[in-house]
């Protein structure tokens, strides 16, 4: 079956967000453990119990990172060649934090002596703290603008530094997204352990919730009085052949609001970041961690759809060049391409959940101190 | 003009973190299997030695498993990091087989390699093997991917240049996955993960029988060890990829380079042993050449043709001249002049469009240039010929190696005698290294020959880095090494550390160090 062009160009917006979505939900809650590590878990222990209720996920959940990944650079080539260079340092520092998570959860119990096992639960922290950071950071500086711009032969050229990236704005949306993975991270303890750490932990997801708020809410705020946006004057047909070049793009106050003016349904999104959060504080107070996960997950989802929804169609927007831009309709694959990674992730995707969920099914329940050291088999 | 430097230490960063990464990797893909294999005799028999023989061995899987994922994290993120042009130029072809690889082999390795250390006491005995054989599959499933997008750099199929998108697009997903040089080096690459997997097992459980310990569980890994990686080296070396050398003019370039073979021979030609290759002389002098044999090996006939440099070069210069028609009539598309004429005369010289872009390292009139820039992109279109023909020699003398060491063994083992046989027990372990020396070599091959291209004639190496500064590379470049080397260091220290403890590491009090240490209490 042949989909029209245009249409698979929308379709893999929304692909490329749910592979985010499902990256920030289920790694998300690895990086938060790990951010969580050091403080909730105050002998070795704690920090083994929390570490175990991740080992078995852990990697698995990772490749929602790799795959979303892949994707963009097989559904939007310009993008992942733009961004991934121009983000040069950050993206290196987000790869060498990670490098301690596998290394991470499986040495560090491998040997007995603290300051080893010390300095591996610090390599977690490192490993879940900066990515959680950092992806916050990232799409902050989306909404302001990117310095970068294309070439005829499209190669793409940053003008900035690493520096330059890290004003105030993004720098809050960095703390939106450190805050709320960390909650996230905070409720899959309350609800996978049992005892002390699962009570200590509650204070942690309240503050990091209300940080999550606080910083998103002043965000949103910034960007409605703030922060000017593009606009598209003219643009090719939208299922033209992709050329960012193009089109002409202008400079419009207000322009990063204005799909929720026109589409109001989408206010929805902001709406369920703030109500997910809350939800998730009441639920973790009222002791009912599982369906508090579940509403920390839609405060997630809420939160990267609001993003994508004031950017929308924009993907990565030039503050140096306007009309070297990308958007969801200029910088995607062909035809073919899209076509065929449609047709993967509609095959792969479903199959990757129902294993995973099996993975989750097998490996449920309460853990406890005496069960973890009972077993022959945890990290 | 972007940065020499720059390319230069972006190409030593891929080649640093690529082969890095490939440490980890073949023993990742020999590994899984063999322990489906000793898994599979616990739940047929039901014995309790085999369970242990997965989970020691598992444990040192683990450890080298660690590393090839952090290492493999890189893989996927440098191509948009530091070969940003590559990426744009390439990605509608190249991402697809990358992105499906994330979708249906690293998910189910990744998912159920947690399952298959932690799931012991969670699942049921056939659970436990369903898990271990789905994270093979997976694993292989992962690298059958990754050799479809590398076959695709080497012998670019199912694909056109658009000169409306500025890049190669993908014409047709069935010839790209059924790439012919794709399949044999699959074929090829596994199968040497294979036998890293063998060697390792082998060389380690005749270290206990060297030692006197454990006698029973060595001698059962090294017969699963024995039998699995014969099978397998043989496999390595009779569907060696030689046979995919045919294909494309890099891969004819490669193998002329290999040999170093500067003039065509009448077939069949003979095969270079030892020679001493001179590229600024364009000849070899030859030490020992055996007769007819590189006909057979790269041909499989008596009578076809191996090219030689010089031919090759020759060919290439045409290439080039009619690249440079292909350049301008690009140019006038782009610049709006979009007429019939004008895409005709495109058209007709696009496939040479490649090797006009070489020119871009002389000139940044690619239309206009001169002859003497001409020769010297001639001269640059053809690897370094030395590196790879010693490279090549390492690689298949490891291989035959070992060939002798698992031939033997598995003969000894099969007589039962394999205890007696002290020699062979000490080279097996001290033959550890050798599957590592021939599948870095051998990958140094496979991407050292096919220089200058990126994307065999289609992207220029030099063309296809992102624009970054010097200095960026020198943070990352220090970054990588530094980190890799920290993490190697440790991930040697725990196989060592466990290697020695062998399977009383497991703690079950039924293994030599244990039932030493409560005789002596």
């Amino acid at each position: 079956m042949i989909i029209d062009y245009e249409i698979l160009k929308l379709i893999w917006w929304l692909f490329v967000g749910v592979l985010l979505i499902g990256f920030a939900i289920t790694d998300g809650m690895d990086m938060g453990v790990g951010n969580l590590l050091p403080f909730v878990g105050r002998t070795d222990d704690e920090r083994r119990l929390m570490i175990n209720t991740v080992g078995p996920h852990w990697d698995g959940n990772q490749v929602w990172l790799i795959t979303a990944g892949g994707a963009i650079f097989a559904a939007w080539p310009a993008v992942y060649a733009a961004a991934f260079s121009g983000f040069y340092v950050a993206m290196l520092l987000v790869l060498f934090a990670l490098f301690f998570r596998p290394v991470g959860f499986d040495y560090r119990s491998k040997l007995g002596d603290a300051r080893w096992r010390n300095a591996w639960d610090w390599g977690l922290f490192v490993g879940g703290a900066v990515p959680s950071l950092v992806f916050g950071v990232a799409f902050g500086n989306l909404l302001l603008g990117v310095p970068f711009h294309l070439d005829e032969l499209l190669r793409a050229y940053y003008t900035g530094s690493f520096f330059e990236l890290l004003t105030p704005f993004p720098l809050l949306a960095g703390v939106v997204s450190f805050s709320l993975l960390t909650m996230h991270g905070g409720i899959w303890i309350q609800m996978r352990t049992s005892g002390v750490v699962s009570e200590r932990v509650k204070s942690w997801i309240l503050w990091t919730g209300v940080a999550a708020m606080g910083a998103f809410a002043i965000d949103g705020i910034w960007l409605a009085m703030g922060i000017d946006g593009l606009s598209i004057i003219s643009q090719p047909a939208l299922d033209a052949l992709p050329n960012p070049l193009a089109k002409t793009v202008e400079v419009m106050p207000g322009a990063w609001l204005a799909n929720y003016a026109t589409y109001p349904l989408t206010m929805a999104f902001p709406v369920l970041g703030f109500a997910g959060v809350i939800m998730t504080i009441l639920l973790s107070r009222a002791d009912r961690p599982g369906w508090g996960f579940f509403t920390s997950s839609l405060a997630i989802t809420g939160v990267i759809m609001t993003a994508g929804i004031s950017l929308f169609p924009f993907i990565m927007p030039s503050s140096t060049d306007l009309g070297s831009s990308l958007t969801i309709w200029d910088a995607p694959s062909s035809h073919l391409t899209l076509s065929v990674m449609f047709w993967a992730v509609v095959i792969f995707l479903p199959i990757v959940i129902s294993y995973t969920i099996w993975n989750y099914r097998k490996m449920w329940g309460r853990l406890s101190i005496e069960e973890m050291q009972e077993r022959t088999s945890a990290y | 003009m972007l940065d020499p430097s720059m390319i230069e230490l972006s190409r030593w960063q891929f080649a640093a973190t690529a082969l890095y990464h490939f440490i980890f990797v073949p023993l990742t893909l020999g590994m899984t299997w063999i322990l489906v294999i000793m898994e599979s005799v616990y739940v047929m028999t039901g014995k309790e030695i085999y369970r242990d023989m997965t989970k020691f061995w598992g444990k040192l899987f683990g450890i080298n498993f660690a590393l090839g994922v952090t290492t493999g994290l890189t893989m996927e993120f440098q191509f948009g990091t530091n070969w940003s042009y590559y990426s744009h130029y390439v990605g509608d072809v190249f991402g697809a087989p990358l992105a499906i690889e994330g979708l249906m082999a690293f998910f189910l390795e990744s998912t159920f390699i947690g399952m298959f250390f932690l799931g012991w006491e969670r699942l049921s005995k056939r659970q436990h093997l369903l898990v271990t054989f789905l994270t093979a599959l997976g694993t292989n499933l992962s690298a059958l991917w990754i050799l479809v997008a590398n076959g695709w750099m080497q012998n670019p199929v199912g694909s056109e240049f658009s000169y409306e998108t500025m890049r190669m697009e993908m014409t047709s997903f069935v010839d790209l996955v059924l790439n012919p040089v794709a399949q044999v080096k699959f074929i090829h690459t596994a199968a040497a993960g294979y036998v890293t997997g063998s060697m390792f097992v082998l060389g380690i459980a005749s270290y206990y029988l060297l030692k006197g310990r454990d006698v029973a569980f060595a001698k059962r890994s090294i017969s699963v060890a024995a039998g699995f990686g014969l099978a397998s080296i043989l496999s390595v070396i009779v569907l060696g990829d030689e046979a995919g050398y045919e294909l494309g003019d890099v891969q004819k370039t490669k193998l002329a380079a290999i040999e170093a073979e500067w003039e065509t021979q009448t077939p069949p030609a003979g095969f270079n042993l030892i020679a001493f290759p001179d590229q600024e002389a364009e000849e070899t002098t030859t030490a020992i050449k055996i007769p007819y044999a590189l006909g057979l090996i790269a041909t499989r006939s008596t009578t076809k043709e191996v090219m030689g440099l010089k031919e090759i070069m020759h060919e290439n210069e045409g290439r080039i001249r009619s690249g440079m028609v292909a350049y301008q009539y690009l140019q006038r598309l782009r610049n709006g002049h979009d007429t019939e004429a004008n895409r005709a005369m495109f058209e007709e010289h696009k496939a040479d469009l490649g090797y006009g872009l070489l020119l871009k390292a002389y000139t940044e009139d690619v239309a206009n240039a001169t002859d003497e820039q001409v020769a010297l992109a001639v001269k640059n279109s053809i690897p370094k010929v030395a590196p790879l023909f010693w490279s090549f020699r390492i690689m298949v003398a490891a291989g035959f190696t070992m060939l002798f060491i698992l031939l033997a063994t598995f003969y000894y083992n099969a007589r039962r005698v394999i205890e007696q046989k002290r020699w062979l027990l000490r080279l097996a372990l001290f033959s550890i290294p050798l599957p590592w020396i021939a599948c870095e070599t051998g990958w140094f091959v496979a991407e050292f020959g096919r220089q200058p291209w990126a994307i065999g004639e289609v992207l220029p190496t030099f063309l296809a880095t992102s624009s970054l500064t010097p200095g960026d590379l020198i943070f990352s470049l220090v970054g990588f090494i530094g980190f890799y080397t920290f993490l190697l260091v440790i991930e040697m220290w725990l196989m060592f550390h466990f290697a020695r403890k062998g399977p009383s590491s497991l703690g079950t009090g039924r293994y030599h160090l244990e039932q030493n240490a409560s005789a002596t209490a």
